[in-house]
């Protein structure tokens, strides 16, 4: 469904000279739960933007349903159905909760529509539904609302920059269950990035990114064990580095 | 609606909702004369006899009851300065509309200037809420520069909402309140300009009684080559809150600036100013986006929502 060939992402050093964040990224997303991890730093967020058009590669291509995209803009992409959550989620002033849900979901929706989305993710709707979408919400509640967007969505590919971050409260059981659902109703394809093991568990391919390349990838069997001991002595950064 | 035309009723419609003349109390005032007006039991509406404009005495106790004073203005180069007093008696709960609408489709400036006083009494509560819109395709310019003085005795509370979103080339708003012990005002003002518009707006507050408390928020969107200047000035005489707000949303090559003042004049004023002008964010409209809205769609819904 999605490829990326050869990706780089090159850009200006505040040395004058270049910095290279990407470096021939190579990754096909075609499975159920496809999970990228890796130290930070490491060009996961940039790979996420490349997909979502909000950076361009500086070289390779990027393909969705075997059309190339690289050219597209941010707006086209999301039209053929690429959803993007941040990691850090945006506010708006006067935008209320109800009013990104509906927007996200394409049409004015009704208040039960929206309800169950952020039932969804844990938030009690009634409480959020008329709410501005400002510096009064918390970190994890913007956090739940942008998740509840992306289930609004409902597209053929959903793009997850770390999503458990700053909603440690609710469980990751719970997430877990958003991201099945979300699967069940889209019948596409889900792209997390996250260092959350148990994130990681229910992948169906894991793809580790470390220095701006892809150092390793497989199945959970392959990766995660490997992956685990790297955490303790940093193999998968040494080998990269050899 | 008998007796106006079609751009008549259409301003009207903009600046108070309206599309029939509203049951209770109201003045209609039209191209510089009074078109109709209705008194109620508990509103009686008067016409100024020295001056232009209305006296509106609403009495003691008057609950849920509302008055629409809209004023229209279509033909072009009619200027006019009207004066309204509000005399609100005590212990009162009511709702106020007011608004002009200019249509100016000649070759002259249009200017409609308002002197609105408002006395509020004890323990009254007030809803004003004022639209000005401007439209036309001639090159005159529709003006407006309306001054309110409020006036809050004892417990009273007053809650003002102003808009002024479309057509005004030209505006100097001014607001001046004194409030005694107890009252409370809240003025809620939106602004946006563009092409070549100029938008003044000041604010005077005075909290003079023990516990009286004033919130000024302004928020504003500048496009094109507009300019807009708000000043306020928040002074604290007595154990009192004040706040003033400015938000600015600039766009293009236009200009805004904000001086928000608080002036503490006793040890018990509790005084905050904030002021913000920016672009919109890269990464809302960005948010936007991912959602598949154009860039042009993602702006209107980001300057949509903060005016709302």
């Amino acid at each position: 469904m999605l490829e990326l060939q050869h990706v780089g992402f090159v850009v200006p050093a505040e040395d004058g000279g270049k910095s290279e964040i990407l470096k021939d990224v190579n990754l096909k997303v075609s499975e159920r739960f496809v999970a990228i991890t890796g130290p930070n730093g490491s060009g996961k967020s940039t790979v996420a933007k490349i997909i979502a058009g909000i950076e361009k590669p500086t070289s390779g291509r990027v393909l969705f349903d075997g059309v190339d995209i690289t050219d597209l803009s941010i707006t086209e992409r999301a039209k053929m159905g690429i959803s993007f959550a941040f990691q850090q989620p945006v506010r708006f002033k006067g935008i209320t909760v109800k009013d990104l849900i509906s927007l996200a979901a394409g049409s004015n929706i009704s208040v039960a529509t929206a309800c169950e989305y952020l039932s969804e993710v844990g938030l009690c709707a009634k409480e959020y539904i008329n709410r501005e979408v400002n510096a009064s919400l918390s970190g994890g509640e913007l956090k739940r609302i942008e998740i509840a967007m992306i289930n609004a969505r409902g597209t053929k590919l959903s793009v997850f920059d770390e999503p458990e971050a700053g909603i440690d409260l609710w469980s990751f059981n719970n997430l877990i269950r958003v991201f099945e659902k979300m699967h069940e109703r889209t019948k596409g394809s889900i792209l997390i990035i996250s260092h959350q093991e148990r994130i990681l568990d229910i992948a169906d391919k894991i793809v580790v990114i470390a220095d701006g390349r892809v150092a390793a990838e497989g199945s959970k069997s392959e990766i995660l064990p490997e992956l685990l001991n790297a955490r303790s002595n940093c193999r998968v950064i040494e080998e990269v580095s050899k | 609606m008998a007796g106006l035309d079609s751009i008549q009723k259409t301003l009207l419609e903009q600046v108070a909702d309206l599309h029939e003349m509203p049951e209770g109390a109201y003045s209609l005032r039209v191209d510089g004369e009074m078109f109709g007006k209705n008194s109620t039991e508990h509103i009686e509406i008067v016409k100024k006899t020295d001056k232009p404009g209305i006296d509106i005495y609403i009495k003691p106790g008057t609950k849920k009851e509302s008055l629409h004073i809209p004023v229209l203005l279509a033909k072009s180069g009619l200027r006019e300065l009207v004066y309204n007093d509000f005399h609100v008696g005590a212990d009162c709960d009511v709702t106020i509309v007011a608004g002009c609408g200019i249509h100016n489709g000649g070759a002259e400036d249009s200017e409609h200037s308002g002197i609105h006083s408002f006395y509020v009494g004890e323990n009254a509560h007030v809803k004003y809420v004022e639209k000005h819109y401007g439209a036309g395709d001639g090159n005159g310019k529709n003006l407006m520069n309306p001054t309110t003085e409020v006036f809050l005795e004892k417990n009273s509370y007053m809650e003002m909402e102003t808009a002024q979103i479309k057509g005004v080339d030209s505006t100097k708003r001014v607001t001046r309140a004194k409030l005694a012990e107890g009252a409370t005002l809240i003025t809620h003002e939106k602004i946006m300009t563009h092409g070549d518009q100029v938008a003044e707006t000041y604010f005077e507050i005075d909290l003079d009684g023990e516990n009286c408390g004033a919130h000024v928020v302004s928020r504003s969107v500048a496009k094109d080559r507009s300019r807009q200047h708000f000043v306020s000035h928040v002074n604290g005489n007595n154990v009192c809150s004040g706040h003033t707000e400015c938000d600015a949303i600039i766009m293009d090559e236009a200009s805004v600036s904000a001086v928000p003042e608080i002036i503490a004049n006793h040890p018990g004023a509790s005084l905050i100013h904030e002021a913000a002008i920016g672009k919109i964010a890269g990464e809302q409209l960005i948010k936007l986006m991912t959602l598949g809205l154009t860039e042009k769609e993602a702006e209107e819904q980001i300057i949509n929502g903060f005016l709302k």
